[in-house]
Protein backbone atom coordinates (compact mmCIF):
# COMPACT_ATOMS: atom_id res chain seq x y z
CA UNK A 1 0.00 0.00 0.00
CA UNK A 2 1.33 3.48 -0.92
CA UNK A 3 0.89 6.32 1.10
CA UNK A 4 -2.19 8.39 0.49
CA UNK A 5 -1.79 11.81 -1.90
CA UNK A 6 -3.86 14.59 -0.94
CA UNK A 7 -4.47 16.94 -3.02
CA UNK A 8 -7.77 19.62 -3.93
CA UNK A 9 -9.17 18.37 -6.37
CA UNK A 10 -8.66 14.66 -8.40
CA UNK A 11 -9.84 14.90 -12.03
CA UNK A 12 -10.88 11.41 -13.46
CA UNK A 13 -9.72 11.89 -17.43
CA UNK A 14 -7.25 13.90 -19.31
CA UNK A 15 -9.01 14.73 -22.32
CA UNK A 16 -9.43 18.19 -23.06
CA UNK A 17 -11.73 19.05 -21.19
CA UNK A 18 -9.88 17.39 -17.91
CA UNK A 19 -6.89 18.92 -19.07
CA UNK A 20 -8.18 22.86 -19.42
CA UNK A 21 -10.11 22.12 -16.02
CA UNK A 22 -6.88 22.36 -14.59
CA UNK A 23 -6.40 25.52 -16.24
CA UNK A 24 -9.54 27.47 -14.46
CA UNK A 25 -8.74 25.71 -11.38
CA UNK A 26 -5.93 26.68 -10.86
CA UNK A 27 -6.36 30.39 -11.56
CA UNK A 28 -8.26 29.68 -8.30
CA UNK A 29 -5.54 28.63 -6.52
CA UNK A 30 -6.74 25.00 -6.60
CA UNK A 31 -4.18 22.03 -6.92
CA UNK A 32 -5.23 19.46 -9.39
CA UNK A 33 -4.32 15.71 -9.69
CA UNK A 34 -5.51 13.58 -13.07
CA UNK A 35 -5.69 10.19 -13.79
CA UNK A 36 -6.39 8.48 -16.93
CA UNK A 37 -6.15 5.07 -18.23
CA UNK A 38 -4.55 5.66 -21.66
CA UNK A 39 -0.45 5.82 -20.85
CA UNK A 40 -1.12 9.35 -22.77
CA UNK A 41 -3.07 12.71 -22.54
CA UNK A 42 -5.38 13.58 -24.61
CA UNK A 43 -8.79 11.36 -24.13
CA UNK A 44 -10.75 10.81 -27.27
CA UNK A 45 -8.07 13.49 -29.26
CA UNK A 46 -4.71 11.35 -28.74
CA UNK A 47 -6.48 8.07 -29.23
CA UNK A 48 -9.42 8.34 -31.80
CA UNK A 49 -8.26 11.68 -33.81
CA UNK A 50 -4.67 12.41 -33.17
CA UNK A 51 -3.96 13.29 -36.76
CA UNK A 52 -7.44 14.24 -37.64
CA UNK A 53 -8.21 17.95 -38.01
CA UNK A 54 -10.70 19.40 -35.52
CA UNK A 55 -12.51 22.54 -36.76
CA UNK A 56 -14.56 24.07 -33.99
CA UNK A 57 -12.44 25.35 -31.56
CA UNK A 58 -13.13 28.69 -30.76
CA UNK A 59 -10.19 31.28 -32.12
CA UNK A 60 -8.39 28.36 -33.41
CA UNK A 61 -9.75 27.55 -37.45
CA UNK A 62 -8.16 23.98 -37.18
CA UNK A 63 -5.80 21.99 -34.71
CA UNK A 64 -5.55 18.76 -34.98
CA UNK A 65 -6.16 15.99 -31.69
CA UNK A 66 -2.90 16.11 -30.87
CA UNK A 67 -2.19 19.73 -31.56
CA UNK A 68 -4.98 20.52 -29.25
CA UNK A 69 -3.65 18.48 -26.69
CA UNK A 70 -0.39 19.43 -26.80
CA UNK A 71 -1.90 23.74 -27.15
CA UNK A 72 -3.70 22.92 -23.35
CA UNK A 73 -0.63 21.16 -22.02
CA UNK A 74 1.07 24.15 -22.66
CA UNK A 75 -1.43 26.27 -21.47
CA UNK A 76 -1.39 24.69 -17.94
CA UNK A 77 1.87 24.45 -17.38
CA UNK A 78 2.17 26.96 -14.91
CA UNK A 79 -0.15 25.21 -12.51
CA UNK A 80 1.72 22.00 -12.51
CA UNK A 81 -0.72 19.14 -12.39
CA UNK A 82 0.57 15.63 -11.75
CA UNK A 83 -0.74 13.30 -13.92
CA UNK A 84 -1.06 9.57 -13.18
CA UNK A 85 -1.31 8.29 -16.73
CA UNK A 86 -2.16 4.54 -17.73
CA UNK A 87 -4.52 3.86 -14.03
CA UNK A 88 -7.92 3.61 -14.00
CA UNK A 89 -10.07 5.14 -11.10
CA UNK A 90 -11.99 2.19 -9.19
CA UNK A 91 -13.45 3.52 -6.21
CA UNK A 92 -14.85 7.02 -5.20
CA UNK A 93 -16.18 7.58 -1.61
CA UNK A 94 -17.20 10.43 0.61
CA UNK A 95 -15.65 10.46 3.79
CA UNK A 96 -17.45 13.95 4.74
CA UNK A 97 -18.29 17.33 3.83
CA UNK A 98 -15.72 18.07 1.30
CA UNK A 99 -13.66 15.17 1.76
CA UNK A 100 -13.74 12.06 -0.46
CA UNK A 101 -11.24 8.85 -0.92
CA UNK A 102 -10.26 8.05 -4.61
CA UNK A 103 -8.73 4.39 -5.13
CA UNK A 104 -7.43 3.85 -8.64
CA UNK A 105 -6.91 0.03 -10.07
CA UNK A 106 -3.20 -0.01 -8.94
CA UNK A 107 -3.33 0.53 -5.77
CA UNK A 108 -2.91 4.43 -5.34
CA UNK A 109 -4.85 6.28 -2.71
CA UNK A 110 -6.25 9.87 -2.94
CA UNK A 111 -7.80 12.13 0.03
CA UNK A 112 -9.40 15.08 -1.98
CA UNK A 113 -12.24 18.25 -1.12
CA UNK A 114 -13.83 17.65 -4.80
CA UNK A 115 -13.96 15.27 -7.68
CA UNK A 116 -14.01 16.23 -11.38
CA UNK A 117 -15.21 13.58 -13.64
CA UNK A 118 -14.17 14.32 -16.74
CA UNK A 119 -14.30 11.00 -18.25
CA UNK A 120 -15.88 11.81 -22.15
CA UNK A 121 -17.50 8.31 -23.08
CA UNK A 122 -15.94 6.33 -20.23
CA UNK A 123 -12.67 4.50 -19.72
CA UNK A 124 -10.73 3.18 -23.29
CA UNK A 125 -10.64 -0.75 -22.96
CA UNK A 126 -9.60 -3.71 -25.07
CA UNK A 127 -11.84 -4.85 -27.39
CA UNK A 128 -13.34 -8.75 -26.62
CA UNK A 129 -13.06 -10.70 -29.65
CA UNK A 130 -16.48 -12.39 -30.12
CA UNK A 131 -14.94 -15.85 -29.94
CA UNK A 132 -18.08 -18.41 -28.01
CA UNK A 133 -17.08 -18.27 -24.40
CA UNK A 134 -14.40 -16.19 -24.17
CA UNK A 135 -15.71 -14.43 -21.17
CA UNK A 136 -14.77 -17.45 -18.85
CA UNK A 137 -11.12 -17.50 -19.76
CA UNK A 138 -10.57 -13.94 -19.20
CA UNK A 139 -8.00 -12.72 -16.38
CA UNK A 140 -7.09 -16.28 -16.10
CA UNK A 141 -5.76 -17.13 -19.60
CA UNK A 142 -7.02 -15.08 -21.97
CA UNK A 143 -5.42 -11.13 -21.21
CA UNK A 144 -5.64 -8.25 -23.11
CA UNK A 145 -2.17 -6.47 -21.28
CA UNK A 146 1.14 -7.75 -19.81
CA UNK A 147 1.67 -6.86 -16.36
CA UNK A 148 4.35 -9.61 -15.76
CA UNK A 149 6.30 -11.05 -18.83
CA UNK A 150 6.94 -13.97 -16.26
CA UNK A 151 3.41 -15.20 -16.17
CA UNK A 152 4.44 -16.44 -19.88
CA UNK A 153 7.13 -18.27 -19.23
CA UNK A 154 6.94 -21.29 -20.35
CA UNK A 155 4.09 -21.35 -22.19
CA UNK A 156 2.84 -22.05 -25.37
CA UNK A 157 1.18 -18.60 -26.17
CA UNK A 158 -0.87 -17.06 -28.72
CA UNK A 159 -0.71 -13.42 -29.45
CA UNK A 160 -3.44 -12.09 -32.03
CA UNK A 161 -3.31 -9.18 -33.91
CA UNK A 162 -1.29 -7.17 -36.66
CA UNK A 163 -0.41 -3.67 -34.98
CA UNK A 164 2.28 -2.63 -32.76
CA UNK A 165 0.93 -4.00 -29.05
CA UNK A 166 0.63 -7.73 -31.02
CA UNK A 167 4.21 -7.28 -32.25
CA UNK A 168 5.81 -5.78 -29.46
CA UNK A 169 4.91 -8.56 -27.24
CA UNK A 170 5.35 -11.05 -30.16
CA UNK A 171 9.30 -10.23 -29.73
CA UNK A 172 9.53 -9.69 -26.02
CA UNK A 173 7.95 -12.82 -25.23
CA UNK A 174 9.17 -15.39 -27.70
CA UNK A 175 12.16 -15.88 -25.76
CA UNK A 176 10.49 -16.82 -22.34
CA UNK A 177 7.33 -18.97 -24.11
CA UNK A 178 7.56 -22.42 -24.94
CA UNK A 179 6.18 -21.85 -28.11
CA UNK A 180 4.35 -18.49 -29.43
CA UNK A 181 2.00 -18.46 -32.12
CA UNK A 182 0.86 -14.92 -33.74
CA UNK A 183 -2.07 -15.04 -35.51
CA UNK A 184 -3.47 -12.26 -37.86
CA UNK A 185 -6.53 -11.50 -40.15
CA UNK A 186 -3.84 -11.02 -43.04
CA UNK A 187 -0.29 -11.38 -44.18
CA UNK A 188 0.44 -7.81 -43.63
CA UNK A 189 1.23 -5.66 -40.28
CA UNK A 190 0.93 -2.64 -39.96
CA UNK A 191 3.14 -2.26 -36.82
CA UNK A 192 6.71 -0.38 -37.32
CA UNK A 193 8.51 -2.09 -40.30
CA UNK A 194 11.34 -3.12 -37.76
CA UNK A 195 9.15 -5.08 -35.76
CA UNK A 196 7.19 -6.74 -38.47
CA UNK A 197 11.20 -7.57 -39.88
CA UNK A 198 12.69 -9.45 -36.70
CA UNK A 199 8.97 -11.57 -36.25
CA UNK A 200 9.49 -12.67 -39.62
CA UNK A 201 13.06 -13.72 -39.20
CA UNK A 202 11.75 -15.57 -36.20
CA UNK A 203 9.17 -17.70 -37.77
CA UNK A 204 11.83 -17.77 -40.68
CA UNK A 205 14.07 -19.01 -38.05
CA UNK A 206 11.50 -21.92 -37.00
CA UNK A 207 11.42 -19.90 -33.31
CA UNK A 208 7.44 -18.69 -33.24
CA UNK A 209 4.64 -19.68 -35.59
CA UNK A 210 2.37 -17.22 -37.45
CA UNK A 211 -0.78 -17.85 -38.89
CA UNK A 212 -3.35 -15.95 -40.97
CA UNK A 213 -7.01 -16.12 -40.32
CA UNK A 214 -9.14 -15.18 -37.15
CA UNK A 215 -9.73 -17.63 -34.28
CA UNK A 216 -12.81 -19.04 -34.27
CA UNK A 217 -13.42 -21.10 -30.97
CA UNK A 218 -11.65 -22.19 -27.46
CA UNK A 219 -10.78 -25.10 -25.94
CA UNK A 220 -10.52 -25.67 -22.07
CA UNK A 221 -12.21 -25.93 -18.97
CA UNK A 222 -12.28 -23.97 -15.47
CA UNK A 223 -10.75 -20.85 -17.04
CA UNK A 224 -7.98 -22.47 -18.37
CA UNK A 225 -7.39 -22.51 -22.11
CA UNK A 226 -5.72 -25.90 -23.56
CA UNK A 227 -6.10 -25.25 -27.62
CA UNK A 228 -7.72 -22.82 -30.11
CA UNK A 229 -9.00 -23.16 -33.95
CA UNK A 230 -7.84 -20.66 -36.16
CA UNK A 231 -10.24 -20.76 -39.62
CA UNK A 232 -7.52 -19.90 -42.14
CA UNK A 233 -7.47 -17.62 -45.34
CA UNK A 234 -7.06 -20.77 -47.26
CA UNK A 235 -10.21 -22.20 -45.96
CA UNK A 236 -8.26 -25.12 -43.86
CA UNK A 237 -8.78 -25.03 -39.73
CA UNK A 238 -6.16 -25.10 -38.12
CA UNK A 239 -5.71 -26.70 -34.11
CA UNK A 240 -2.92 -24.46 -32.19
CA UNK A 241 -2.47 -25.84 -28.62
CA UNK A 242 -2.66 -23.10 -26.02
CA UNK A 243 -1.65 -22.05 -22.49
CA UNK A 244 -2.76 -18.25 -22.83
CA UNK A 245 -4.21 -15.81 -25.54
CA UNK A 246 -3.46 -12.24 -25.85
CA UNK A 247 -5.84 -10.17 -28.27
CA UNK A 248 -4.99 -7.34 -29.77
CA UNK A 249 -7.70 -5.42 -31.25
CA UNK A 250 -7.36 -2.02 -30.35
CA UNK A 251 -10.06 -0.24 -27.54
CA UNK A 252 -13.11 0.98 -27.10
CA UNK A 253 -14.94 3.12 -24.62
CA UNK A 254 -16.62 1.68 -21.92
CA UNK A 255 -18.24 3.00 -18.91
CA UNK A 256 -16.71 0.99 -16.55
CA UNK A 257 -16.68 2.03 -12.76
CA UNK A 258 -18.50 5.15 -13.12
CA UNK A 259 -21.68 3.71 -12.26
CA UNK A 260 -20.74 2.43 -8.87
CA UNK A 261 -20.05 5.34 -7.69
CA UNK A 262 -23.61 5.86 -5.98
CA UNK A 263 -24.68 8.88 -8.78
CA UNK A 264 -27.84 9.17 -10.04
CA UNK A 265 -26.78 8.03 -13.95
CA UNK A 266 -29.17 8.40 -16.89
CA UNK A 267 -28.47 6.42 -19.94
CA UNK A 268 -25.10 6.19 -18.62
CA UNK A 269 -24.43 9.52 -18.00
CA UNK A 270 -24.63 11.77 -15.55
CA UNK A 271 -27.17 14.48 -15.25
CA UNK A 272 -25.99 17.69 -13.96
CA UNK A 273 -26.71 20.98 -12.41
CA UNK A 274 -26.50 23.73 -15.27
CA UNK A 275 -25.75 26.23 -12.93
CA UNK A 276 -22.52 24.54 -11.72
CA UNK A 277 -22.05 21.21 -13.42
CA UNK A 278 -22.45 19.74 -10.12
CA UNK A 279 -23.75 15.79 -9.72
CA UNK A 280 -26.26 14.84 -7.06
CA UNK A 281 -23.21 14.34 -4.99
CA UNK A 282 -21.93 17.52 -3.13
CA UNK A 283 -18.41 18.09 -4.40
CA UNK A 284 -18.60 15.50 -7.35
CA UNK A 285 -19.20 17.22 -10.66
CA UNK A 286 -19.28 16.01 -14.45
CA UNK A 287 -17.85 18.10 -17.45
CA UNK A 288 -17.96 17.01 -21.00
CA UNK A 289 -19.19 14.30 -23.22
CA UNK A 290 -20.04 12.02 -19.64
CA UNK A 291 -22.63 14.87 -18.57
CA UNK A 292 -26.40 15.62 -19.40
CA UNK A 293 -28.59 18.28 -18.80
CA UNK A 294 -31.06 20.02 -21.16
CA UNK A 295 -29.83 21.05 -24.13
CA UNK A 296 -26.51 19.52 -23.96
CA UNK A 297 -24.06 18.85 -26.93
CA UNK A 298 -21.00 17.05 -26.88
CA UNK A 299 -18.57 19.27 -28.04
CA UNK A 300 -15.16 20.25 -26.78
CA UNK A 301 -16.71 24.04 -26.39
CA UNK A 302 -19.00 22.87 -24.43
CA UNK A 303 -16.40 21.07 -21.64
CA UNK A 304 -14.38 23.77 -21.29
CA UNK A 305 -17.42 26.27 -20.05
CA UNK A 306 -18.62 23.70 -18.10
CA UNK A 307 -15.15 23.43 -16.46
CA UNK A 308 -14.74 27.12 -16.03
CA UNK A 309 -18.04 27.18 -14.37
CA UNK A 310 -17.63 24.08 -11.86
CA UNK A 311 -14.54 25.73 -10.83
CA UNK A 312 -16.18 28.64 -9.11
CA UNK A 313 -18.11 25.96 -7.14
CA UNK A 314 -15.24 24.04 -6.55
CA UNK A 315 -13.34 26.97 -4.59
CA UNK A 316 -16.33 27.43 -2.29
CA UNK A 317 -15.77 23.56 -1.02
CA UNK A 318 -11.66 23.62 -1.15
CA UNK A 319 -11.47 27.47 0.41
CA UNK A 320 -15.11 28.01 1.73
CA UNK A 321 -13.88 31.24 4.23
CA UNK A 322 -12.43 33.09 1.09
CA UNK A 323 -14.47 35.14 -0.76
CA UNK A 324 -14.03 34.68 -4.56
CA UNK A 325 -13.85 37.61 -6.86
CA UNK A 326 -13.99 37.15 -10.43
CA UNK A 327 -11.00 38.41 -12.26
CA UNK A 328 -9.97 38.75 -16.32
CA UNK A 329 -6.44 37.19 -17.13
CA UNK A 330 -6.38 40.46 -19.36
CA UNK A 331 -6.31 42.84 -16.70
CA UNK A 332 -5.53 40.98 -13.38
CA UNK A 333 -2.00 41.30 -12.30
CA UNK A 334 -3.13 38.44 -9.69
CA UNK A 335 -3.96 36.17 -12.24
CA UNK A 336 -1.20 36.82 -14.22
CA UNK A 337 1.59 36.64 -11.98
CA UNK A 338 -0.01 32.77 -11.47
CA UNK A 339 0.46 32.40 -15.02
CA UNK A 340 3.94 33.56 -15.06
CA UNK A 341 3.68 36.52 -17.24
CA UNK A 342 3.22 39.48 -14.73
CA UNK B 1 -32.16 10.28 -53.74
CA UNK B 2 -30.56 7.37 -53.90
CA UNK B 3 -31.37 4.67 -51.43
CA UNK B 4 -29.59 2.52 -49.29
CA UNK B 5 -30.77 -0.91 -47.37
CA UNK B 6 -29.29 -1.90 -44.24
CA UNK B 7 -29.43 -5.38 -43.34
CA UNK B 8 -28.96 -6.06 -39.25
CA UNK B 9 -27.60 -9.71 -38.30
CA UNK B 10 -31.06 -9.87 -36.68
CA UNK B 11 -32.71 -9.46 -40.16
CA UNK B 12 -33.79 -5.94 -39.49
CA UNK B 13 -34.06 -4.25 -42.59
CA UNK B 14 -33.73 -0.58 -43.02
CA UNK B 15 -34.29 0.61 -46.14
CA UNK B 16 -33.60 4.63 -46.16
CA UNK B 17 -32.68 7.78 -48.36
CA UNK B 18 -29.48 8.83 -48.47
CA UNK B 19 -27.75 12.42 -49.43
CA UNK B 20 -25.25 12.28 -51.90
CA UNK B 21 -21.80 13.06 -50.81
CA UNK B 22 -22.71 12.08 -47.12
CA UNK B 23 -21.05 8.88 -45.52
CA UNK B 24 -22.91 5.46 -45.79
CA UNK B 25 -22.27 5.70 -42.07
CA UNK B 26 -23.99 8.78 -41.41
CA UNK B 27 -26.64 7.90 -43.07
CA UNK B 28 -26.95 5.07 -40.88
CA UNK B 29 -26.81 6.77 -37.74
CA UNK B 30 -29.93 9.70 -38.93
CA UNK B 31 -31.82 6.40 -39.52
CA UNK B 32 -31.07 4.73 -36.57
CA UNK B 33 -29.52 1.39 -37.73
CA UNK B 34 -28.15 0.85 -34.23
CA UNK B 35 -25.87 -1.88 -35.35
CA UNK B 36 -23.59 0.91 -36.94
CA UNK B 37 -21.52 2.37 -33.45
CA UNK B 38 -18.56 5.01 -35.10
CA UNK B 39 -17.65 5.89 -32.03
CA UNK B 40 -15.11 7.84 -33.40
CA UNK B 41 -17.15 9.87 -35.65
CA UNK B 42 -16.19 8.65 -38.92
CA UNK B 43 -12.03 9.17 -38.66
CA UNK B 44 -11.26 5.77 -39.61
CA UNK B 45 -9.83 5.59 -36.15
CA UNK B 46 -12.19 2.63 -34.29
CA UNK B 47 -13.57 -0.01 -36.88
CA UNK B 48 -16.76 0.74 -34.77
CA UNK B 49 -19.00 0.90 -38.21
CA UNK B 50 -17.76 -2.12 -40.21
CA UNK B 51 -20.48 -3.58 -42.84
CA UNK B 52 -20.39 -6.71 -45.19
CA UNK B 53 -21.13 -5.31 -48.50
CA UNK B 54 -23.51 -7.26 -50.45
CA UNK B 55 -21.95 -9.43 -53.05
CA UNK B 56 -24.05 -8.11 -55.42
CA UNK B 57 -22.36 -4.81 -55.02
CA UNK B 58 -19.19 -5.18 -53.85
CA UNK B 59 -17.36 -4.35 -57.00
CA UNK B 60 -18.86 -1.18 -57.33
CA UNK B 61 -18.20 -0.18 -53.84
CA UNK B 62 -14.87 -1.42 -54.32
CA UNK B 63 -11.86 -2.69 -52.12
CA UNK B 64 -11.04 -0.48 -48.28
CA UNK B 65 -8.09 2.23 -48.95
CA UNK B 66 -5.39 0.91 -47.32
CA UNK B 67 -5.59 3.14 -43.81
CA UNK B 68 -8.98 1.52 -43.88
CA UNK B 69 -7.54 -1.70 -44.14
CA UNK B 70 -5.30 -1.30 -41.29
CA UNK B 71 -7.84 -0.24 -39.40
CA UNK B 72 -9.97 -3.17 -40.52
CA UNK B 73 -7.26 -5.26 -38.17
CA UNK B 74 -9.36 -4.16 -35.40
CA UNK B 75 -12.58 -5.45 -36.29
CA UNK B 76 -14.06 -9.04 -35.86
CA UNK B 77 -15.13 -11.33 -38.75
CA UNK B 78 -13.99 -9.38 -41.42
CA UNK B 79 -14.94 -10.99 -45.27
CA UNK B 80 -13.24 -9.89 -48.51
CA UNK B 81 -16.41 -7.66 -48.97
CA UNK B 82 -15.84 -5.69 -45.54
CA UNK B 83 -15.78 -2.31 -45.13
CA UNK B 84 -15.85 0.44 -42.71
CA UNK B 85 -18.96 2.69 -43.38
CA UNK B 86 -17.71 5.73 -42.57
CA UNK B 87 -15.31 5.61 -45.79
CA UNK B 88 -17.66 5.27 -48.56
CA UNK B 89 -19.21 8.44 -49.94
CA UNK B 90 -22.78 8.05 -51.35
CA UNK B 91 -22.93 9.00 -54.81
CA UNK B 92 -25.89 8.31 -57.28
CA UNK B 93 -24.16 5.17 -58.51
CA UNK B 94 -24.81 3.36 -55.18
CA UNK B 95 -28.90 3.83 -55.74
CA UNK B 96 -29.77 0.72 -53.97
CA UNK B 97 -26.45 -0.53 -52.06
CA UNK B 98 -27.17 -3.09 -49.96
CA UNK B 99 -24.96 -3.55 -47.02
CA UNK B 100 -24.73 -6.51 -44.12
CA UNK B 101 -24.39 -5.15 -40.37
CA UNK B 102 -22.33 -7.41 -37.93
CA UNK B 103 -23.84 -8.57 -34.56
CA UNK B 104 -20.68 -7.25 -33.11
CA UNK B 105 -18.71 -3.83 -33.72
CA UNK B 106 -16.59 -4.88 -30.18
CA UNK B 107 -18.38 -3.19 -27.64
Amino acid sequence: MTETIKTDVVIIGAGPVGLFAVFELGLLDIKAHLVDILDKVGGQCAELYPEKPIYDIPGIPMVTGNGLSEGLMEQIKPFHPTFHLGEMVTTVEKLGEAQFRVGTDTGKTFECKVVVIAAGGGSFQPKRPPIGGIEAYESKSVHYAVRKMDAFRDKNLVIVGGGDSALDWTLNLQPLAKKLTLIHRRDDFRGAPDSVNKMRALVAEGKMDLKIGQVSALEGGDGQLTALSVKCNDGSVARVECDAMLPFFGLTMKLGPVADWGLKMEDELIPVDMSTFETNVPGIFAIGDINTYPGKLKLILSGFHEGALMAQKAHHYVYPDKRLVFQYTTSSTNLQKKLGVA
Amino acid sequence: MPKITFVEHDGTVHTVEAEIGATVMETALRNDVSSIVAECGGGCTCATCLVHVDDAWSGIVGPPHAEEEQMLDAAFEVKPTSRLCCQIKVTQELDGLVVHTPAYQGR
